[in-house]
């Protein structure tokens, strides 16, 4: 707790920002997460981690393996139980903001030999929207397929997504986010193991959300793009590092602090 | 065919198809889900409860068996968390000590009840009896459109009905939460799909399959019926609806052939004894799956080279 209040100190004395506008901005904070903690069996995998998004923002979750940053969102989101915590989207209680949210899981953790075409996953989206006992009609294929038109896998509709490569197959992922129509896009390491053109058509999807003023968070692991994708960025083990615009918390030093003694080429990306 | 068919073949022929059916579309989840010894596990912890619920009212009546074996089924969760907890030992095997257990405690169990005058006896609880299922007032195909003899028919016939019923209801109003919550379960949470109360269903609507077809197939051959239907669909098809439709179609030929060449097919060898019919059920569902394997035209699964 008292980390995240120096900073507010240091800023109040110089220029004293007017506490309405802060108290105004925490509200409207598309995810402000306060104390969250989580523990496997026993052992904690988050430790009162306190992390406010700003609107609009394009934020990197960073850290080293087993630092809790996919468990970070699963807890916010409510898939992963948490001890302990507050989890605000857009000034109210997570669960009941949960429409305004597309999660995007690790590609990696579904069966993707499910019998499934692409356009069936994409539909997924429209859950909420169709409510009990309606299934997606004309309307939501056009729907869709302007989805998958957007990533690019539009001829690729009726495939079976067990045909699809690494790169297609996450592109779909997107579709399916792009369908949700929310305003708070999380993703779990949407980079990992895609070809260099599915990551360029990701970015610009990204980027173009963001233009559009919607807010997206990433659970990251390639240091060396983080500077060029994002413009926040948190630093996490377990316990929050640092958190604020990649320019000043994306530091070696920093860097060094939560990547502990294994990380050897911080300067290089650094530089 | 002769009155004989009517009322001797014919009502296990339909208990058969309707078991295999009810069995076959749940199933499919299961596979899906790799659950697939869900099913295996539901229907051995079930027969003590079952038992218990024949020794406490003398019936094989419905309600009493679907309340003995969902205590049972509860009795179970319960043994096995404290064997965890007690026990220190990873899941996998507390799961495996405790239904084997109550499977061997049910069958001893079994073996103490052959006094009444309604009779289950530990074949019957194992291998089923179709055999026995008999229509004594269908004395011909007009018995099928004779209201009074359809009133006799064997009860057998209109529970698993019911229960067919009762499962094609379920599928098709969660269509939608079934088919997320078992791709993507984390995402599913995420919209409202509710997975975890959507698998808690469908373990209860395996577990209610389970005791329904015990009767006619018993607890050993049910979990054939459970898996082979649903995993040789899943070779035929890359979409989840026409999985379904093979695997209910997959159910019926196993069903059929396998009744008819357990009934017949002896005496055309010259043999006077049939086979039994839930065996030779269960026999054909597995050459139906392997013949999907061999043969169906997506063996070739994600990932490798066509």
């Amino acid at each position: 707790m008292l980390d995240s209040v120096k900073p507010l100190r240091v800023v109040g004395a110089g220029q004293t920002p007017p506490a309405g506008e802060r108290a105004a901005h925490d509200v409207d904070s598309p995810l402000a997460i306060t104390g969250l903690t989580v523990s496997y069996g026993g052992k904690p995998a988050l430790l009162s981690v306190d992390f406010t998004v700003p609107a609009g923002a394009m934020v990197a979750i960073v850290g080293p393996n087993g630092a809790g940053k996919s468990t970070l969102i699963k807890a916010a989101l409510g898939i992963v139980p948490r001890i302990a915590g507050e989890v605000r989207v857009f000034g109210a209680p997570v669960e009941r903001a949960m429409a305004r949210i597309a999660y995007v899981p690790q590609r990696a953790s579904i069966d993707w030999d499910f019998p499934a075409t692409v356009i069936d996953v994409v539909s997924m989206g429209f859950y909420r929207r169709l409510g009990l006992l309606r299934l997606a009609g004309n309307r939501y294929r056009q729907k869709a397929l302007d989805c998958l038109e957007r990533v690019g896998m539009a001829a690729f509709a009726a495939r079976q997504i067990g045909q699809l490569s690494g790169g297609q197959q996450q592109r779909v992922f997107i579709a399916r986010a792009l369908a949700q129509d929310a305003d708070l896009y999380i993703l779990d390491e949407p980079f990992a193991g895609v070809d260099a053109v599915t990551e360029r058509a990701i970015v610009a999807v990204l980027k173009d959300l963001q233009a559009r003023g919607k807010t997206i968070i990433c659970v990251h692991h390639d240091l060396g793009t983080v500077q060029d994708y994002f413009d926040h960025v948190l630093l996490l083990n377990v316990r929050r590092i640092a958190s604020g615009p990649v320019a000043e918390t994306f530091t070696p030093a920093k860097l060094q602090e939560t990547y502990g003694g294994r990380l050897v080429a911080v300067q290089g990306a650094g530089a | 065919m002769n009155s004989d068919f009517v009322m001797l073949n014919l009502p296990p022929l339909v208990v058969g198809v309707l078991t295999a059916v009810c069995c076959a579309l749940p199933g499919n989840f299961l596979v899906l889900r790799r659950q697939a010894l869900v099913g295996d596990a539901v229907s051995h912890v079930v027969l003590p409860g079952i038992v218990l619920a024949f020794v406490i009212t003398g019936s094989v009546a419905a309600g009493p068996m679907l309340l003995g074996a969902g205590l049972a089924a509860v009795g179970s969760l319960v043994l096995i968390e404290i064997i965890r907890r007690v026990g220190r030992i990873e899941p996998g095997a507390a799961m495996g000590v405790v239904f084997t257990a109550m499977f061997a405690g049910g069958i001893l169990l079994l073996e103490q009840t052959n006094t009444g005058h309604v009779h289950l006896d530990v074949e019957h609880a194992l291998y089923g009896s179709l055999e026995s299922i008999v229509w004594f007032d269908g004395e011909g195909w007009h018995s099928l459109f004779d209201s009074a003899a359809l009133a006799q028919l064997p009860p057998q016939v209109p529970r698993l009905a019911l229960t067919l019923l009762a499962v094609c209801v379920f599928i098709a109003v969660f269509w939608k939460e079934l088919f997320i919550g078992t791709f993507d379960p984390g995402f599913a949470a995420t919209v409202g799909a509710r997975p975890g109360l959507v698998g808690l269903a469908l373990a209860v609507v395996v577990a209610v399959v389970a005791v329904m077809a015990f009767d006619a197939v018993g607890a050993i051959i049910v979990v054939a019926m459970f898996i082979c239907p649903a995993g040789a669909a899943r070779l035929m098809t890359d979409r989840l609806f026409p999985q379904l439709l093979w695997s209910v179609a997959f159910a019926v030929i196993s069903a059929v052939v396998g009744y008819c060449l357990a009934a017949f097919a002896p005496s055309w060898f010259g043999f006077s004894h049939a086979l039994s019919a839930a065996g030779m059920i269960a026999t054909v569902a597995g050459v139906v799956f392997a013949a999907a394997c061999l043969f169906g035209p997506r063996r070739r699964r994600a990932g490798q080279v066509a």
